[in-house]
């Protein structure tokens, strides 16, 4: 390798660890024996984890937001599939401006994704509540799902939904037995990262949760007590671990489509 | 069912009810959850708050207020300057990881690329939160320095001011700078550089004159990424920023909480889309220059 590549090498290894160290923070502070967050560490713990667990309003949180993060992947990913297909298949300007207002929100600020919501859901008699998070992560997930499955639908090659309609299969049918099989590594993916989204989604949600917190607004409500620091440290820890490993996930799936699909693309 | 029915006739390419039924989740979600909740927006702006939902009248007077009253310029202002520091920040230290991802990293760049993405899929507020622990009086930062004796007394000079929002920022939004850049890097035809110096040019002419200009659109894409959210964040400032690093983001909760006057709130966050129509109609201007270049 040249010089100026092994330099950059060095700078890349330096980001990494710039990009990780506040991070890794976080599990090391989990495991220390003292309510403060700082050097010198006072001794292994497990005591903020033994916490966790029998923790009513956690685990009322957590369950929350495992039920929000799924149902809003759900639509999301539905959403995704659909206005995708639409926008590359159905050769219709209202599918292209849908599928151009669908990516839109990446242009929105949070807050006022947060705050057109809340008038809206006040609107229409809903308030905040459940499902008006719901709406609120399929909006902020959309983008994600519809870049993801776009790309997804555009590398499948024209010839494979033609052949099926030529064949005689409804356009239903190829949708459905053609086209969905073939990008199913995108739809898993898509989903587990707006599963993710949602999850750990705090600016919308403020806006819109009830009087049912989900994990981050829980989070954040106890980052104002230094007492319970090292217990969000934990839970922090929990929700990495986890995050890493569906995160690691989605990228292995996704990577094996890609594999599976490559040489027939070309 | 319809799929019997049209399976019967091969030339009928979309049924109606199958292009309804496909059209309706994003029409729902596009027309109602976005279009018409950012109308909803638009319209509260020009009410006069009367404490019910939709207020009252109509009026001018928010945006008379915006444009009169300086501390609306001085948080607009900082939050434009905060953001674009963040993204000059994030979109100049990410630059040189796409160019490795893109030209260097051979078989690791898968591994690479998942390394650089992951942070953040971890909580963005315990992210933020780190950064406090770090830069706290009793913080990281503090106790290493004094550890190691460039410093006798732990400073204050770290946490609420900011400077720390920009670095928080810059950390939490790096991911997002990197992938776009690395994409246009990576879809620029090698033949390309390889001419550059069958013609004589040197590795750092051909990068400024063939490579940079042509990842511009991907630079341009990174940069509105990370400025689009930044300019808009509340939770930063709150967590780590202090009361001299307010942006409108707080404002503009503050009008959807403890103020109680969305329709001047409304006001505030149309304020801010045109702010950011202002810079997305820049970028896409200059995304235009280089694209003729290329």
């Amino acid at each position: 390798m040249d010089e100026g590549g092994r330099w950059l090498g060095i700078y890349v290894i330096a980001y990494l660890i710039f990009l990780y160290l506040p991070v890794l923070l976080i599990p090391l502070f989990s495991i220390n024996d003292s309510i403060q967050a700082a050097f010198p560490l006072q001794g292994f713990t497990l005591q903020w984890y033994a916490t966790l667990l029998g923790n009513s309003a956690l685990s009322s949180a957590l369950l929350n937001s495992l039920v929000i993060g799924a149902i809003a992947a759900t639509g999301a990913t539905l959403c995704g599939i659909t206005v995708s297909y639409m926008d590359l298949y159905g050769r219709s300007p209202l599918s292209a401006t849908i599928s151009a207002i669908a990516r839109l929100p990446i242009l929105i600020p949070g807050v006022i994704v947060g705050i057109s919501l809340l008038i809206l859901v006040n609107l229409i008699g809903l308030g905040p509540s459940r499902i008006a998070i719901v709406l609120g992560h399929i909006l902020v997930a959309l983008p994600t799902t519809v870049v993801i499955m776009r790309s997804r639908f555009a590398a499948i090659p024209k010839t494979i939904p033609e052949a099926a309609l030529d064949l005689g299969a409804s356009d239903w049918t190829t949708f459905r037995r053609v086209m969905l099989p073939l990008s199913l590594p995108a739809i898993i993916s898509a989903f587990m990262l707006a599963f993710l989204i949602s999850f750990d989604e705090f600016i919308v949600v403020f806006f819109l949760a009830g009087t049912e917190p989900t994990l981050p607004l829980y989070i954040w409500s106890q980052l104002r007590f230094p007492k319970s620091l090292p217990t969000v440290m934990a839970l922090g820890t929990s929700i990495l671990a986890v995050s890493f490993v569906i995160a690691g996930t989605a990228e292995l799936v996704r990577h094996r489509g890609l594999g599976a699909t490559r040489p027939s693309a070309k | 069912m319809s799929t019997i029915v049209a399976a019967q006739v091969p030339e009928v390419r979309s049924s109606s009810g199958f292009r309804i039924g496909m059209l309706l989740p994003g029409a729902l979600v596009t027309f109602l959850l976005i279009l018409f909740a950012l109308a909803l927006v638009i319209f509260l702006a020009f009410r006069a708050n009367d404490g019910s939902l939709l207020g009252a009248g109509f009026t001018v007077a928010n945006f008379i207020t915006v444009v009169s009253d300086p501390l609306y310029w001085t948080v607009t202002l900082r939050s434009l300057v905060i953001a674009g520091l963040v993204t000059f920040a994030t979109v100049v230290t990410a630059y040189p990881v796409a160019y490795y991802l893109a030209f260097h990293a051979g078989r690791r760049r898968s591994l690479l690329l998942f390394l650089v993405t992951l942070p953040f899929w971890t909580s963005y507020l315990l992210r933020v939160f780190a950064w406090k622990i770090v830069l706290a009086y009793n913080g990281v930062l503090n106790s290493a320095l004094i550890e190691s004796g460039v410093w006798s007394e732990p400073t204050l000079a770290f946490l609420n001011t900011p400077a720390a929002v920009v670095v928080t920022l810059a950390h939490a939004y790096a991911p997002f700078a990197i992938l776009p850049i690395y994409v246009a890097l990576d879809t620029i035809p090698k033949s390309l550089i390889e001419a550059a110096s069958d013609l004589g040019a040197r590795p750092f002419t051909s990068f400024r004159r063939v490579v940079l200009p042509n990842s511009m659109p991907g630079v341009l894409a990174a940069a509105l990424v990370v400025f689009v959210p930044t300019v808009g964040d509340y939770v930063t400032p709150a967590l780590v920023g202090g009361p001299a690093s307010t942006m409108i983001g707080t404002l503009i909760q503050a009008q959807f909480g403890k103020a109680n006057d969305w329709p001047f709130g409304a006001a505030l966050s149309v304020a801010v889309m045109l702010v950011i129509l202002c810079v997305v109609l820049v970028a896409r201007a200059t995304d235009r220059r280089f694209g003729s270049r290329a």
